[in-house]
């Protein structure tokens, strides 16, 4: 009787349950390391001046990532104003005008080939196709350019997963009424999906800011703030080279010494700017998961 | 004729034409927003096999040269890279990629995927809310920041035991803790959300049937987990593992100021460069025949990668066929 209601105890089974919760305790250490590690060390170079001035020539005598910070924008906004119009018209075309057939194999394939390349070709692509295009050796626009490629397979799979989700009977009811496809598409589906693209332009944004191989030979390193005396300089500033947020934190990284210690402070605004990108892509994709 | 109107001075018609005349036209202009939407869509849809294959063309045309000029048996095979004098033999590179690939898989796998049964099997609910934030903000630190965190934290672990061990050699260099170990280290963190987010997903994703028939059978949760569970998702983690394998092969910035960027064959406590290490460190003074080389070791990596994205699609695909079945 004993014996029959007994639970089995095997000591394999305990071995592996302590290997289990040992592996998601030392990965869940990391991140904390990291995260306590960085903080601890970002504040020693921290300060007001260091986020809201530029470093100008080496050897540095002011330490500041504003210009940092603006370039970083300056490519965030002109990689999506480029990919998120191509990802959401390739998502329309893959998911409401494309029967499937060879073709969309191939774009399928093609997708997942962009998004395996790693980033330091896309930088050497970028250097050569770029520069062959422009004529610009350095130029935030090649940087930009260069990473919309990058992107585009994020764009594209988070849009097309949007467009899924929304009712087929949608699409049959704006056709019902006498409704043209790309009337259709521009009233009915793009509304509904919005918060899926939504969530593709955070995950990008994350990418972006996060890049760096890719950009270190197309947007190059310059620190400067704009020198904004016309209008139009606000459009010329994107043929000029500008090192973003990753590329200055590698730039003090690899100097070391003293510096060492703004790399910690950028990671730190790096650190912050990541965690934001979490929370609102979290927020996003529980919004249109729930359509 | 009080009934007509005139339309553009010439043509006179009906009233009830004229209005058939510009209904028609607004269908012609609709059709050919139509056509036009077609048309640009279709033009967004293939712009990416397009960069595919200019991306392929161009790191070929700018590749090939040099490969050609140094001899591709030399470059692959030849074991010095010392760009003053004009040698330029990859071999240390491609090996040093592969084992340090190798060694980050090894350490990074094991640990991935026991992560991802904790997530999706063993986690209490709130454990696994505290758990998974912690993953994805793993995914999302930059690489240059591993590199940061590795020069800094992981360097000196090794230069203590690289003093430990080689205390009475004399031949060693000693590499200040930039070496392989180092590199596989923070490879093998970089590559832990992959392979946790992929696993955790294959994991879930088996039918809840396959383990009531195991506990059926008498068999314990751990048991099921090894023994039905992870073998019914291992297409799903098998894919993990070669997009992780794909990750670590292309990282750069994370092991720029870890890996000590000398062109030695690969050994744990040697200073090396990796393929992409190489292309990094190099390509902003470089010029002339040492600069297409560094094309030309673009070219090898960029044939990697493909390599592996034809391995994860042959997965992929005899996974789905599994499921069919």
């Amino acid at each position: 009787m004993n014996e029959l209601t007994r639970k089995r105890i095997r000591i394999s089974d305990i071995v592996l349950k302590a290997l289990i919760l040992l592996s998601a305790v030392i990965t869940t250490a990391v991140v904390a390391a990291i995260i306590i590690y960085i903080v601890k060390r970002g504040l020693e170079g921290m300060s007001l001046n260091f986020i809201t001035t530029a470093a100008f020539s080496y050897p540095y005598e002011n330490y500041g990532i504003l210009g940092n910070i603006i370039n970083t924008l300056y490519i965030i906004i002109i990689t999506l104003l480029v990919a998120v119009p191509i990802g959401v018209g390739a998502a329309i075309y893959l998911t409401e005008y494309a029967k499937r057939s060879r073709l969309t194999t191939i774009i399928e394939f093609a997708t997942e080939t962009l998004a395996g390349i790693p980033s330091i070709i896309y930088g050497l692509f970028g250097s050569v196709f770029f520069y062959n295009l422009f004529r610009l050796q350095y130029s935030i626009l090649s940087g930009s350019l260069t990473l919309s490629l990058m992107i585009l397979p994020t764009i594209i799979r988070t849009t097309e997963e949007a467009i899924k989700t929304v009712p087929i009977s949608y699409r049959e009811g704006a056709m019902g009424i006498g409704a043209t496809k790309w009337y259709m598409i521009r009233t009915v589906i793009l509304p509904c999906c919005i918060d899926g693209i939504l969530t593709s332009v955070i995950l990008s944004i994350g990418r972006i800011v996060g890049e760096s191989a890719a950009l270190l030979f197309t947007a190059g390193i310059a620190a400067e703030l704009p020198n904004f005396k016309s209008f139009t300089d606000i459009f010329t500033k994107a043929g000029g080279a500008g090192g973003t947020l990753t590329v200055q934190l590698y730039q003090y990284a690899q100097r070391g010494g003293g510096e060492m210690k703004y790399a910690f402070s950028t990671a730190l605004v790096l650190l912050i700017v990541v965690m934001v990108i979490n929370v609102f892509a979290k927020l996003a994709a529980r919004k249109f998961r729930k359509v | 004729m009080e009934d007509t109107v005139k339309l553009t001075g010439t043509v006179s018609v009906k009233k009830s034409e004229a209005a058939l005349i510009k209904k028609t036209s607004r269908a012609v202009r609709k059709n050919a927003t139509e056509t036009v939407m077609k048309i640009v869509l279709f033009i967004c849809g293939i712009t990416g096999v397009a960069s595919v294959i200019l991306i392929t063309l161009y790191m070929i045309l700018s590749g090939a040269p040099a490969i050609a000029k140094i001899g591709i048996i030399n470059f692959l095979f030849g074991d010095t890279w010392y760009a003053k004098k004009g040698e330029f033999g990859i071999l240390p590179m491609i090996l040093t990629s592969i084992t340090g690939t190798t060694g980050a898989i090894i350490i990074g796998v094991p640990m991935g995927l026991l992560t991802a049964v904790f997530l999706a099997e063993t986690a209490p609910k709130s454990l696994r809310n505290a758990v998974k934030p912690a993953i994805e903000l793993l995914a999302g630190i930059p690489s240059v920041i591993y590199g940061l965190l590795g020069a800094v934290l992981v360097k000196p672990v090794f230069y203590y035991l690289e003093e430990l061990i080689y205390k009475d050699d004399p031949t060693h260099k000693f590499t200040g803790g930039a070496n392989l170990a180092s590199a596989m280290v923070v490879l093998s963190i970089m590559i832990l959300p992959t392979i946790i987010n992929i696993s955790e997903t294959a994991i879930k994703a088996v039918p809840e049937e396959f383990r009531e028939a195991s506990y059926g059978l008498g068999a314990t949760h751990i048991q099921t987990i090894f023994k039905v569970v992870i073998p019914a998702a291992k297409s799903g983690i098998a894919s993990g593992v070669v997009l992780g394998v794909g990750r670590a092969i292309g990282e750069a910035m994370a092991i720029m100021l870890v890996a000590g960027n000398s062109a030695n064959m690969p050994a744990l406590f040697n200073s090396v460069k990796f393929l992409t290490t190489g292309v990094v460190a190099e390509f902003s003074y470089s010029s002339g025949l040492h600069r297409q080389a560094l094309f030309g070791i673009g070219l090898v990596l960029f044939v990697f990668i493909i390599i592996i994205n034809i391995i994860l699609n042959v997965i992929l695909k005899s996974g789905r066929k599994g499921t069919a079945q």
